[in-house]
């Protein structure tokens, strides 16, 4: 068969081959894009106000640690247009808003757990005269000295959670027995989501108990259930519901619930509908981050490069809660071997506690700093031995035979090499790579650097209840169709993939097709849209409920047209039914006449996933989603400052839903990951204060960050062998962890300042870490 | 006399606006008062760009479209302009203006929080009359933050739109606009809402700004609130009084002398540009990375000296050239050496109720080498961690007078004494002299540490840059010493 051209970011079509009046596969825009650029797509604070809405603005002490020892909030009380001041004592149900454990008080009760920690809230009639009462308060904290960082936390012993090991074969052994051994230290920092849509949440009373709250959330159900133990009432007099959020990343999966249960106390508190919308500088330091690593490792390897044994810890900064940092954890282990075979390996766990922010999910959810791990021990081992790192990295992929994670699960598809070896070709690496080298060897001030680097991420919720999902498909009398699902749409397209695959069902257009708002009264007990698990599971879930109703019309159809079941064909808007044609339309209203029901919940669980964490076996993935990347670089090893110069990537989205949604999750990933390891830097003093609290202190890419030579292909013959919604793969998170090739590009124009030695480069690379490195480099040399 | 009312042109009508707090920000105008939902509040500090909105003036009689930051654009001083919003391109019937539809086709938005202020940026970008290439887009978009989609697309949809041809319903009736908005400028008067005690008082002569700072000198002077504005939105200052400067015709003046340029206080980094580019390509550079557009659309080179910021970029670039700035207290004139105004953290030498009128910036003789270089964690709409500039004269391979000022290194914008006398007689063909000069600059500052970078990072750049400095002005081409902002290409 000849290969039609590839999908590229210049060139961004429609999957070839496609049948005429197909939908999945066709590069739709977004659905709300027309919506976006006019600025009439609705968020949270621009939904109408009911009558009387009141805001809130959170209060927080000085301190990141310690009983409260008095709190007087008179001043507050007497500010301008202060309706109510709502503390822990006001709670109702619960005081909490943890998504497991317990320990995240929505409002301080006796103790300060980290700086910036909600202790009150405001309730006045603007959102300026709540946010000026909410400075008048006088806290005082028996402060004790904050711990802050990893090591600061590991001092003292603090844990959110034990321990937790990987281990197969005897590491220790092999790695002793090894030709070559290296170990090292790599700090890995967090990263703050930066959604552009900051935290926002309505809350509307409604009669008796009941609540409604519209929240940009990615979890409305949890949202919806914290709301309801909050205020001490069942879950079923609760409503949450979003229709769309402004950027999420994970940093709504479990910390929007604090922000709705704020106006849902208030609401209930003052019984008249009450918003919450925090200011960027609260939201920044009120809510919690990508977690910061501290890593450990320990390898050993042959003259070739090939691994033979890993060791490594890795411990990690939760901050003062277990939050979701019990699967962050566990994803970064099951990742600390990126796309390489480690014949023997023990990943250790340390999952920190610390008197600062509760870090949570964010695109990746741990898996980006385990992976991080295995590319420096690529780039250890590859420039000690004065080897290509590429080499290196394939010779150390998985392969047939070589082919057992460190946690016992089997890589079934070897996708990963081939995406490597094209790519390999397709960004002319060698022939830069060389030329690079003879740039570097004239010795100047700048250096270059490349990397061609793969990433492997499993794809399913380590956590196997969260493996289902829910879908609820209506079709009108007039054709059109309305769906609804668990999955929150928050500018990851989700929305419009999932209408392309109810539309593919009904044969019909995509313009037939609409997606509401997420609300748990229509899909109740729905998973957070996270784990870039979002169409797999809620467009498998639409699928079945499309897929009944269409059986029913078919059978139907058959009835009364007097034709058998598989005379009856739905394409182009049309019902076939033998030799006659009706449209979709028609046969609904028939389906009305004859009292067949056009509506029909449709239900996903992930078959053949399973984890047994106590014995660490099992299989927690259906499959794993791949891509690689290269990317060169250009650094000033006197200034630490440092361009990206060009990126190739080839990413695998199997039979792509829609390739130009893919195209924006590989390419925003990308930046995104890019970021991470390069200019976003969050600081934090000795008093557990976050410094860089906005925009103006906290950097995240621009227009100009990325280069403009930046080359993207999906892999074409990308195929899912597991049976996933048309057989498509996960996008969210994997291309993120694309950027570590960046990070490998500056190892490498570091390295060649001091050949062998590998450059101790922290994350991320700043221009203070590159020139620190660079100097350590020449102090070495 | 004076006017009241703060007027201005939306959707073709005009507004009025009376009875506003002074602090008022378009932006709340926007959403609070008008209810008009399109444009975003992100950050509320001027950085991230998704309340971006397109202000439409006169420039030489012509109509001309600038991006600001609406969350700390104050409403007052908006006076006498054309306010554009994302609200207000689609042709009624839903026709999307050519940005919106160049937007679309790109796949541009993704979550589409941040979509509004793209529009708006590239709105006036459509509107600029020039065919925009990738780096004019990023630098156009500097000012823009996008978490979700790695803006190639956003970037790939400005330069299929933006052919330098306006061809929009604002091209339509940029005649009518100019006209209406001529006439809101005619007999330009005072304008002062409020009371003795609460007011948004923007004069129309220096005379008459002269003379209310004078009158109320704990009047908060205010020339583009890129850095007032974050008083009142993120420090919830309480600022009764304001003066704006900006409607104060003579003091935007920019006038062009063979021995020097002099930059009216109230004239905006925009309006400045070109004659200060003309300077060195170096400051060009550094001006295009000195904030963003929408930042150097309404901010001030002097308000940038007035705030006395000690890592504002302009000052020690401008102390490097050997500027002077004037100063008025009621009638009474002085001119004093520009690094002398910086006295400490904080602390400047103003006079309550004495304004900042002009800047004075020589042009660098003929033996004058002049290079300046910011570093920060990012390239484009970053503060520095340190900027360095230096001005050497070169006679005979040798420096014989060296002015060397950096931005970051103290609590002022500071000129490196000990180094400029070390660099001075230094022999270019000679650089292992050169670390020694270097040395010099441990007794000139001690930086500190803080979230920006570490003390002794500071210190390290500061030597290095010294040290490229030299090498360049030996001959060696910034392609060799430099990752980004090629002399080269800019003089090009």
């Amino acid at each position: 068969m000849k290969s039609s051209a590839p999908i590229t970011n210049s060139t961004i079509t429609d999957r070839p081959g496609l049948d005429p009046g197909a939908s999945v596969g066709l590069a739709l825009a977004h659905d709300s894009a027309a919506r976006h650029v006019q600025g009439s797509a609705a968020y949270v604070d621009d939904l109408p106000e009911p009558a009387g809405t009141l805001h809130v603005a959170p209060g927080s002490a000085g301190a990141a640690r310690g009983p409260i020892r008095s709190m007087d909030l008179d001043a507050v009380r007497a500010s301008p247009g202060v309706a109510a001041v709502l503390t822990a004592a006001d709670i109702p149900g619960e005081n909490d808003c943890s998504p497991a454990f317990g320990d995240d008080p929505i409002l301080a009760a006796g103790e300060i757990l980290f700086h910036g920690q909600v202790v009150f809230a405001v309730v006045a009639a603007t959102r300026d005269a709540a946010r000026r009462a909410a400075r008048r308060a006088r806290i005082e904290v028996a402060a004790r000295p904050p711990r802050v960082t990893v090591d600061d936390g590991l001092a003292d012993g603090a844990e959110v959670m034990p321990p937790y090991e990987f281990r197969r074969g005897a590491p220790e052994a092999a790695i002793a027995a090894a030709p070559h051994r290296l170990d090292g230290r790599v700090r890995i920092g967090g990263q703050e989501h930066f959604y552009l849509e900051g935290q926002a949440a309505l809350a509307v009373p409604g009669e008796d108990d009941e609540m409604r709250v519209h929240s940009s959330t990615q979890h409305p159900s949890e949202v919806q259930h914290l709301v309801a133990r909050m205020l001490g009432a069942p879950d079923a007099a609760v409503v949450c519901e979003c229709r769309r959020m402004g950027g999420g990343f994970g940093g709504k999966e479990s910390q929007a619930a604090q922000w709705a249960c704020l106006a849902a106390l208030a609401a209930r508190v003052t019984g008249r509908p009450a918003k919450v919308r925090l200011d960027r500088d609260d939201d920044m330091a009120m809510t919690g981050k990508r977690h910061d690593f501290r890593v450990d490792w320990r390898c050993g390897f042959d003259g070739g490069g090939v691994l033979t044994g890993v060791d490594a810890d890795l411990d990690a900064r939760c901050g003062c809660s277990a939050d979701l940092s019990p699967g962050v954890n566990d994803r970064a282990m099951f990742h600390a071997d990126n796309a390489y075979y480690y014949p023997a390996a023990r990943i250790r766990s340390r999952r920190v506690r610390t008197d600062t922010v509760s870090n949570t999910a964010f695109r990746g959810f741990g898996g980006p700093q385990g992976m991080l791990v295995a590319e420096r021990m690529m780039d250890a081992a590859a420039i000690t031995l004065g080897l290509d790192p590429l080499r290196v990295r394939k010779r150390n992929l998985y392969g047939p035979g070589r082919d057992v994670t460190p946690y016992g699960m089997r890589v079934g598809e070897h996708v990963v090499p081939r995406l490597v070896r094209e790519l390999e070709r397709t960004s002319g690496y060698a022939a830069r790579r060389r030329a690079i080298a003879r740039f570097n060897a004239r010795g100047g001030t700048l250096r270059r650097g490349i990397a061609l680097t793969p990433v492997k991420f499993g794809i399913s919720f380590t956590l196997r209840e969260l493996n289902q999902a829910g879908a609820l498909v209506h079709v009108f009398t007039d054709g059109s169709v309305q769906v609804n699902h668990g999955g929150t749409e928050m500018g990851q397209g989700l929305h419009v993939k999932v209408a392309q695959v109810v539309a593919e069902e009904f044969g019909i257009g995509v313009d037939q097709v609409r997606i509401t708002a997420t609300r748990t009264d229509k899909v109740p007990n729905a998973p957070p849209t996270a784990a870039s698990s979002g169409s797999d599971l809620n467009g498998m879930a639409a699928h079945r409920a499309a897929r009944t109703i269409r059986r029913r019309l078919a059978a139907l159809a058959a009835r009364l047209f007097q034709v058998r079941e598989a005379e009856v064909g739905f394409a182009g808007g049309r019902v076939r039914v033998g030799a006659e044609t009706i449209s979709f339309g028609e046969l609904a209203r028939l389906a009305f006449t004859e009292r067949v029901s056009l509506s029909s919940t449709g239900y996903y669980a992930t078959p053949k996933v399973s984890w047994d964490r106590d014995t660490a076996s099992g299989r927690p993935f259906l499959y794993f989603a791949g891509g690689a990347a290269c990317s060169e670089v250009a650094v000033d090893t006197e200034t630490g400052e440092m361009r990206v110069e060009r990126v190739d990537v080839l990413h695998d989205a199997g039979r792509s839903l829609n390739p130009a949604i893919d195209m924006g999750q590989i390419e925003g990933g990308f930046v995104q990951g890019m970021g991470w390891l390069t200019t976003e830097e969050l600081v934090f003093d000795e008093t557990g204060r976050l410094l860089t609290h906005a925009p103006s202190t906290y950097k995240i890419p621009t227009c100009s960050d990325v280069p403009a030579d930046f080359r993207v292909a999906l892999f074409e013959p990308g195929r899912n062998r597991e049976p996933t919604i048309h057989r498509s793969k996960a996008v969210g998170e994997p291309p993120l962890m694309l950027a570590l090739s960046v990070f490998s590009a500056i190892t490498h124009a570091l390295a060649s300042l001091s050949p062998g030695r590998v450059p101790p480069l922290d994350a991320p690379a700043t221009p203070e870490a590159i020139l620190r490195a660079a100097d350590a480099m020449r102090a070495e040399a | 006399m004076s006017r009241h009312i703060v007027r201005f042109l939306r959707r073709g009508r005009l507004v009025e606006r009376r009875g506003f707090a002074p602090t008022e920000t378009l932006l709340e105008h926007l959403r609070l008062r008008e209810r008009a939902l399109g444009t975003k509040e992100g950050c509320a500090e001027g950085d991230c760009g998704a309340c971006t909105v397109a202000i439409g003036r006169l420039q030489s009689g012509r109509l001309a479209y600038e991006p600001v930051n609406a969350c700390i654009q104050l409403l007052g001083a908006i006076d006498g302009t054309e306010v554009v919003t994302v609200d207000d391109l689609a042709e009624p019937g839903g026709r999307l203006h050519p940005v919106q539809r160049a937007l679309v086709d790109a796949h541009a938005s993704q979550c589409g929080f941040c979509t509004p202020g793209f529009v708006m940026s590239l709105f006036t970008l459509y509107h600029a009359g020039v065919r925009a290439d990738r780096a004019i887009v990023n630098d156009w978009l500097a000012g823009n933050l996008c978490r979700c989609t790695g803006y190639r697309p956003i970037a790939d949809a400005a330069l299929a739109c933006c052919s330098g041809e306006a061809d929009d319903a604002y091209a339509k009736r940029a005649a009518e606009t100019a006209r209406r908005l001529a006439a809101l400028a005619e007999g330009e008067d005072d304008l002062f809402t409020g009371n003795e005690d609460a007011f948004f008082a923007a004069p129309s002569t220096e005379d008459g700004l002269a003379a209310l700072a004078a009158r109320f000198p704990d009047a908060t002077i205010v020339a583009g609130a890129t850095d007032v504005g974050l008083w009142i939105t993120k420090q919830l200052r309480e600022l009764p009084r304001i003066v704006h400067t900006g409607r104060v015709a003579s003091l935007h003046e920019i006038r062009e002398e063979d021995d020097r340029v002099e930059i009216g206080a109230a004239a905006t980094y925009a309006e400045a540009e070109p004659a200060l580019r003309a300077l060195d390509p170096d400051i060009g550079e550094m001006l295009r990375r000195l904030g963003s557009k929408q930042v150097r659309a309404a901010g001030t080179v002097g308000g940038n000296i007035a705030n006395g910021s000690p890592i504002g970029d302009s000052p020690p670039v401008l102390i490097a050239l050997g500027a002077t700035i004037e100063l008025r207290l009621r009638d009474t004139r002085r001119t004093l050496p520009l690094e002398d105004f910086f006295l400490d953290y904080g602390r400047q030498d103003r006079a309550p109720g004495e304004i900042l009128t002009r800047i004075v910036v020589p042009r660098p003789g003929p033996a004058e080498h002049f290079r300046c270089y910011k570093v920060s964690k990012r390239y484009d709409q970053d503060i520095s961690a340190l900027l360095g500039a230096f001005r050497l004269r070169i006679e005979r391979g040798r420096v014989a007078e060296a002015c060397i000022a950096y931005g970051g290194m103290a609590a002022t914008p500071k000129r490196a004494r000990n180094a400029e006398r070390a660099a001075t007689g230094l022999r270019l063909d000679e650089p292992a002299a050169w670390p020694a000069a270097a040395d010099a600059l441990a007794d000139d500052f001690s930086p500190i540490d803080d979230h920006r970078a570490s003390a002794a990072y500071r210190m390290r750049v500061a030597r290095s840059l010294l040290a490229k400095a030299l090498a360049e002005i030996a001959g060696r081409p910034s392609a060799e010493t430099r990752v980004a902002g090629m002399r080269e290409r800019a003089a090009a």
